[in-house]
């Protein structure tokens, strides 16, 4: 599926991420910022592309600034977002969650 | 899963549903019940967001021996039924439905939450409901709320609505509640659910606070609502049974078990018959003392 | 080649030949027979040592390659540091070691400007965070940084490792002979335990002051009899950056779940009985379980004998309800207990060997009976962290976190993950306290007790509401939580060693790869 806007999840909150999702052309490309990027930034970054496979949406920008959230925390904000962007809020995937 | 009715709901804690640090550590603080709120905690534009971080830590976070409980949006907002969905599709123990003033607003919730388990694959019925009333027309009608749904654990009262509702304000010696107290507790009881009091807010007066609870809990409440994690051990401290109670209470088991063994179906104390409502009371008592640490699982004495 | 030592970290066999190190064996120190190295004494006679110009006195006093030290009192209020380094940069020194008792953060800057001059080529300190941190970390010095616990910096300078030919100290006053305390004048910061050790010891002293007192000041924690010269300056130091902020009790659920674990497992050790001692140390979660202590001293009708180490307002309120008989202070947390210090004759000042130093005929430790303290990470061996963050960046500082540690009870405090990052892990990323010295870890979650220490598995299991886990378990439930972060990367450099309080080596801190 395609992005109609862009949109944005979660708050800057120690424990919370911010995930902001464009479109893009090129697959996903990530801007991430994390203090935790060295241990967990390719897992932050899995677990967001996973959610977004699974609403078929195959390129993004998706800039993210992560506060130590926890893989729940970013799965939650990656699925808030994505239904955003999709505009589909109103009427969500449930077979997704 | 533990019985409904052997449940113990001395404190019903509240969690902001969009926060993820209090979300992830809501489980260890020992509260009976934890309520993720999607209602009055969540502004209008993270309503979405909200119930997926809820939605996830449930299918992620260990909250032990917990009842969780779900506040979600009311019935006349646009949240209401996706709110239940996501809600029944997580599995929650309880849906509390805020500003409940009739039966049949329970029952058009559990037409939809039936539906919903029927469309997750989740076992019908294995969703409880419960109430909260906030109005003088909720406490009026509080007793067929309580009975309109077997799915329903319990009703609570939500004082700050109520007290708007009925011209006034909320008051440190809670004269203007005793009214809706009674009438809540009195329905709750006949239809053999739970009741729970309102919440209390300012967190410096820990007199006032202690002072609601002690009223509630003579009254006969099963417990509070909670705004604040620092207040369980208070609400704890204020069920915990006495010395006297609990050596009373084992006197009784004991006697049950030798009526047991016996095969009499006569249970007698020092030569006098023990009456049911004292055999309940003394395993409320046992109950509540096991959860006080007072005394072990196998009912002996914990030393201090 | 590389050896495992007794906490099974590889040190580089040059780096125990080059710098004539053992490594770390055990915790137990022995009786050893110690030569103390005593310092030249430049003789006077004169009334007045004070000098107007601190130029004068720094290029009067200070030569390539010598070793110049400070203390740390002044905490993140610290004028004096700044004030000296930058004339030292100025005046173009080179090849300095920089042996101070600690590096707050207002050091930093100075401090990368002078290794990047290479006015410092050397550094001997108990940690360091910051931007300070990150260029060691990042390999800004050739030599390695040492890191030395408050006991061990004393060791080390008492027996000659540590000889420094200047100290410039600043005091919140001194007479013009340079008889100087720490608790009076409006840059107070109580006790002046780890400056003790500079004056003491240091070739020339040098005291620098805003406060000039009449001749004799007392009561004088440091002596005329140590100092060179005392130098009037406009001022030492921010009042209102020294201390810790106010101490105001924590409102954060978990830190007070933690807290009340923590005073559940002293109440029911076999410590917790009239007349025992103990150390809290500072921070949020500290100053909760003094408060929990009070209420169970008090039901329970039982007195500590003294209360050790950095001390802050609550524990000199127990000494004023007289549930706390002595206070031996070897630093001020916040101005409580630093204004209390010349009203309290049972608040004694300490230096750094008393207070922990083990190469001494007894130090404060080896009396203590419980001592709650905190961490970065502790691993499955118990072994802690206090001074390397989760991405391997230098952080923190080791104190007195080995010294106190000895003590008879030693319990780790600390939130099971800090938000995505563990505590309780398999193998710290750098061990500054050997896990034979650590007895209980304490969560929210539970506690988790050192296997080696039978008799408190015994008594701490049946505490009502506090969970009994195996630190495996512990670690798993932290694994379950955040995941497994990815192993972190460093270069075969060494840029830091970090010293047992015996003077062995216990691990090394490698270059960041990034």
């Amino acid at each position: 599926m395609e992005i109609k806007k862009s949109a944005i999840a979660g708050t800057l909150e120690s424990s919370d991420v911010q995930i902001m999702l464009s479109t893009g052309k090129n697959g996903f490309e990530f801007e991430l910022e994390s203090d935790v990027a060295k241990q967990f930034g390719d897992q932050i970054k899995e677990t967001i592309v996973n959610v977004l496979k699974k609403y078929k949406i195959e390129n993004a920008e998706i800039r993210v600034i992560d506060k130590g959230a926890l893989d729940m925390v970013i799965k939650a904000r990656a699925i808030t977002a994505a239904q955003r962007a999709l505009d589909i809020v109103d009427t969500p995937q449930w077979e997704v969650l | 899963m533990m019985k409904q009715k052997e449940r113990l709901r001395r404190t019903m804690m509240f969690v902001p549903g969009n926060n993820p640090a209090m979300v992830k550590d809501a489980g260890i603080f020992g509260a009976d019940s934890i309520m993720f709120d999607l209602e009055d905690a969540v502004s209008m534009s993270e309503k979405d967001a909200a119930r997926y971080l809820v939605y996830e830590a449930l299918q992620t976070v260990d909250y032990g021996d917990a009842e969780l409980v779900v506040r979600i949006n009311g019935l006349d907002t646009p949240y209401y039924e996706n709110d239940i969905k996501a809600m029944v599709k997580a599995g929650i123990d309880v849906i509390r439905l805020p500003k409940v003033e009739s039966a049949e607003m329970m029952q058009q919730l559990e037409v939809l939450v039936e539906k919903a388990e029927k469309s997750f694959g989740r076992e019908v019925g294995s969703t409880n409901l419960m109430a909260a009333i906030e109005s003088a027309k909720g406490v009026v009608n509080a007793f067929e709320i309580a009975t309109s749904s077997k799915r329903m654990i319990g009703i609570a009262l939500s004082a700050e609505d109520y007290t708007t509702d009925m011209k006034t304000h909320r008051y440190s010696d809670g004269q203007e509640l005793l009214y809706a107290r009674n009438v809540i507790l009195h329905a709750a009881r006949a239809a053999g659910i739970a009741a729970f009091d309102t919440v209390f807010t300012n967190m410096d007066d820990e007199e006032g606070f202690y002072r609601e609870t002690e009223l509630i809990h003579q009254l006969g409440f099963d417990g509070k609502s909670l705004v604040n994690p620092r207040q369980i051990e208070m609400v704890n401290k204020v069920y915990e049974p006495t010395k006297k109670e609990i050596l009373n209470a084992q006197g009784v088991i004991a006697a049950i078990e030798d009526a047991k063994r016996k095969g009499s179906g006569v249970i007698s104390m020092n030569g006098q018959m023990v009456d049911r409502p004292v055999v309940l009371r003394a395993q409320r008592v046992m109950r509540l003392a096991i959860a006080a640490n007072l005394i072990d699982e196998e009912g002996n004495e914990i030393e201090e | 080649m590389k050896l495992k030592n007794n906490v099974g970290r590889e040190i580089p066999d040059e780096i125990l030949k080059e710098k004539g190190y053992q490594s770390f064996q055990t915790v137990d120190f022995g009786n050893s027979v110690i030569q103390r190295d005593a310092p030249k004494v430049h003789a006077t006679t004169e009334n007045n040592k004070v000098v107007d110009s601190l130029q004068d006195v720094v290029l009067k006093t200070v030569k390539d390659g010598m070793t110049i030290s400070f203390h740390h009192h002044f905490r993140e209020g610290d004028y004096v540091f700044n004030k000296v380094m930058r004339l030292i940069i100025d005046y173009g020194f080179k090849n300095l070691t920089l042996a101070p008792s600690s590096l707050t953060n207002v050091m930093n800057e100075i401090v990368v400007e002078a290794i990047g001059k290479g006015v410092v080529t050397n550094i001997t300190s108990s940690g360091m965070r910051g931007t300070l941190g990150d260029a060691i970390s990042h390999g800004a010095l050739k030599n390695p940084v040492i890191f030395r616990s408050h006991g061990g910096r004393a060791r080390a300078i008492e027996s000659g490792k540590i000889k420094i030919d200047v100290a410039f100290l600043g005091v919140p006053n001194s007479d013009a002979m340079g008889n100087a305390n720490g608790m009076d004048g409006k840059t107070a910061f109580g006790s002046l335990g780890y400056a003790l050790m500079d004056a003491k010891y240091a070739e020339k002293v040098v005291l620098v002051t805003d406060n000039i007192k009449p001749y004799p000041n007392t009561p004088a924690s440091i002596k005329q009899t140590q100092v060179d010269y005392v130098v009037k300056v406009d001022a030492v130091g921010d009042p209102d950056k020294i201390g810790s902020g106010a101490t105001r009790f924590t409102k954060d659920p978990k830190e007070l779940k933690i807290a009340k674990t923590v005073n559940e497992v002293i109440t029911h050790s076999p410590y917790f009985k009239e007349g025992f001692s103990f150390q809290t140390g500072s921070g949020g979660a500290a100053l909760a379980v003094t408060r929990f202590l009070r209420q169970s001293m008090i039901a329970n009708q039982i007195k500590a004998s003294f209360a050790l180490g950095g001390i802050t307002k609550p524990t000199i309120d127990l000494l004023e309800e007289g549930l706390v008989q002595k206070v031996m202070d070897v630093q001020d947390f916040d101005e409580g207990a630093a204004i209390s210090m010349h009203k309290n004759k049972n608040q004694q000042e300490i230096d750094a060997s008393w207070y922990a130093d083990p190469a001494n005929k007894g130090a404060m430790v080896d009396a203590l009976d419980v001592v709650i303290l905190s961490a970065l990470e502790v691993d499955t061996q118990f072994n802690v962290n206090v001074i390397s963050g989760s991405d391997g960046v230098i952080r923190g500082a080791i104190g007195g976190h080995q010294d106190a540690a000895t003590a008879k009870l030693t319990i780790i405090s600390a939130p099971l993950v800090r938000g995505r990052i563990a505590t309780v892990v398999p193998n710290v990323t750098t061990v500054v306290t050997p896990g034979d010295s650590v007895d209980v870890v304490v969560t929210e979650i539970g506690i988790a007790i050192n296997p080696k220490r039978k008799d408190l598995l015994k008594l701490l299991t049946k505490i009502p509401g506090v969970p009994v886990l195996t630190i495996e378990e512990m670690q798993k439930k932290a694994q379950e939580k955040v995941g497994i972060p990815k192993q972190l990367e460093f270069t075969n450099r060494v840029v830091a060693l970090v010293e047992y309080r015996d003077g062995s080596l216990i691990d090394v801190i490698n270059e960041v790869k990034e």
